[in-house]
């Protein structure tokens, strides 16, 4: 039931793991704007390369709190450069697949952890990360 | 589960009574309107009934209402009618920005071709300023087409001043009546042409009418027989003509006006006592009595659609993520508000059968979805 999402993503929607603030985080990041309707912030804190803990908070549809909250998930615990390797294609199968008009969604959740990596890089090495830039317009829809 | 429809605005149940007065013609009066037989001379006899019904609802004479397949058709026929018609007169038309697509992109198709469209703005509460219009009109100008009330927001526009002034400037004036026809009184609204669709107001969807005054110039839209005195060809519809006459004849003896205008104010004081941090869409008093549009900050419409639908309320809402585009509605931009703020708005609508009870379970329903979501938002 429940529209166009699959039971994974109505559960993380109904029941998001890792929403919540950090408070003095070691990363910040926040990805899109309210033009589009979706903003995602995430939050970490980092020990030897490793994310300890991670938090988010997002505005947006079900796609989007459902993309954001898989996303912490497959990455609390992991090492920064497997975080890293985090795809937004890898987010959406997790979660069963998204409709096409969503697939922007998981590209803001693999934004959000690497601009959250970006941010701890700049505070701890004075550099983020190499090239690394998230969409500043809205995505375009079927963009991926 | 309790299920709780709120969404009479999208489309309403069929009400028992035209599912029966339909009922006969789909088998055992069948016959073709066209035929000269018995069969089609009782289908044709059933629709010129229908057609009276239909026209008494707005206060027309029968030979002025033509059916068609719904508001959205009723709506391209009056404007691109009207502008094949009349072009040689001029190519410019007036139209709000707040208008139904039916409207709006059959504006833009005509744009495409050569005609040139002005959009009035509105303002806060969706209103058009007739004055607006006045300034507009050129002598080029062959057509004005606003609403009579917002599917959205539900503000009601002052129709009868536009339609004044577009009389005395001898242009033609079309309304969208969809939300309003069977809901509030219509009275001709002074109009050349009014467009209604019968699954707004209990009966079936597939059938509406458009209401073209006697001596208006228009060309056909379908073509390929002589049905509605050669206006609209293809064999009538004969079952939903018959369901959209007895929808009419009951909205005409029972719109629901006080009871919905009661509910309708004590939904929005409900919202406001319990919600912080809302906006009411839409005039406060110049709206339809079974309308409330809210935007709540700092969360998102469709988000709060899928929580209110899994505790079984069927609501509305117009975030873009509810549109399948990456805009909000084009009307609550047109209020003025915040993309943000647009996103997270939530349009419930009432009907005949909406209870007291359904208002008291939305009212305990949304305010923890609201507190939850809001708990997971960024935005302050």
């Amino acid at each position: 039931m429940a529209g166009p999402y699959s039971e994974k993503v109505m559960d993380h929607f109904m029941h998001p793991r890792n929403v919540g603030v950090i408070e003095n985080p070691d990363g910040i990041g926040q990805v899109g704007n309210p033009v589009c309707g979706d903003i995602m912030k995430m939050y970490i804190n980092v020990k030897d390369n490793v994310i300890t803990d991670i938090k988010f908070q997002t505005f947006g549809c079900g796609a989007a709190i459902s993309t954001s909250s898989m996303a912490t998930e497959m990455i609390k615990g992991k090492s920064l450069n497997d975080a890293l390797a985090l795809t937004n294609k890898a987010v959406a199968e997790a979660l069963g697949g998204l409709p096409a008009v969503k697939m922007h969604c998981s590209v803001l959740a693999e934004e959000a952890v690497k601009s959250a990596i970006d941010d701890y890089l700049k505070k701890t090495t004075g550099t983020g990360l190499p090239g690394f830039k998230p969409h500043e317009e809205p995505l375009e829809k079927h963009e991926h | 589960m309790k299920r709780v429809y709120l969404d009479y605005a999208a489309t309403t149940p069929t009400h028992p009574d035209v599912l029966a007065e339909m009922q006969p013609y789909f088998f055992l009066k069948f016959g073709n309107p066209s035929s000269i037989h018995q069969f089609g001379q009782e289908a044709k006899a059933a629709i010129e009934t229908a057609r009276e019904k239909t026209a008494k609802l707005i206060g027309a004479s029968a030979d002025e209402i033509v059916f068609t397949s719904g508001g959205t058709e009723s709506d391209n026929f009056a404007i691109e009618g009207i502008a094949f018609a009349n072009e040689k007169k001029g190519k410019h038309i007036i139209t709000s920005k707040i208008e139904h697509h039916a409207v709006s992109e059959c504006c833009e198709f005509l744009a495409k071709r050569g005609f040139t469209i002005t959009h009035i703005p509105v303002d806060k509460f969706g209103l058009v300023d007739p004055e607006d219009v006045k300034k507009t009109i050129t002598d080029k100008t062959i057509l004005i087409s606003i609403m009579h009330a917002n599917n959205e927001i539900g503000t009601i526009e002052p129709i009868a001043e536009i339609a004044g002034i577009a009389k005395e400037k001898g242009v033609y004036f079309h309304t969208d009546a969809v939300q309003t026809a069977g809901h509030i009184p219509i009275n001709k609204l002074n109009a050349d042409l009014i467009s209604f669709s019968a699954h707004k107001f209990y009966g079936p969807k597939g059938i509406g009418a458009l209401y073209i005054k006697k001596g208006t110039r228009m060309v056909s839209f379908l073509h390929g027989g002589a049905q509605e005195k050669n206006r609209r060809a293809s064999t009538e519809n004969v079952p939903g003509i018959v369901g959209m006459g007895k929808a009419c004849e009951l909205a005409q003896n029972d719109m629901a006006i006080e009871k919905e205008t009661i509910l309708r104010d004590k939904l929005i004081k409900g919202l406001f006592d319990q919600i912080p941090e809302i906006v009411l869409n839409g005039h406060p008093t110049l709206r339809l009595p079974n309308n409330v549009n809210i935007s709540i900050k700092h969360i998102e419409g469709e988000s709060i659609l899928i929580n209110l639908d899994l505790m079984g309320i069927a609501a509305s809402s117009g975030s873009a993520c509810t549109s399948g585009s990456l805009d909000p509605s084009h009307v609550l931009m047109a209020i003025g508000l915040a993309h943000e703020v647009a996103h997270g708005s939530l349009r419930l609508t009432l009907g005949k059968y909406t209870t007291d009870d359904d208002i008291i379970y939305l009212l305990e329903t949304l305010p923890p979805i609201v507190k939850k979501l809001r708990a997971m938002s960024p935005l302050k």
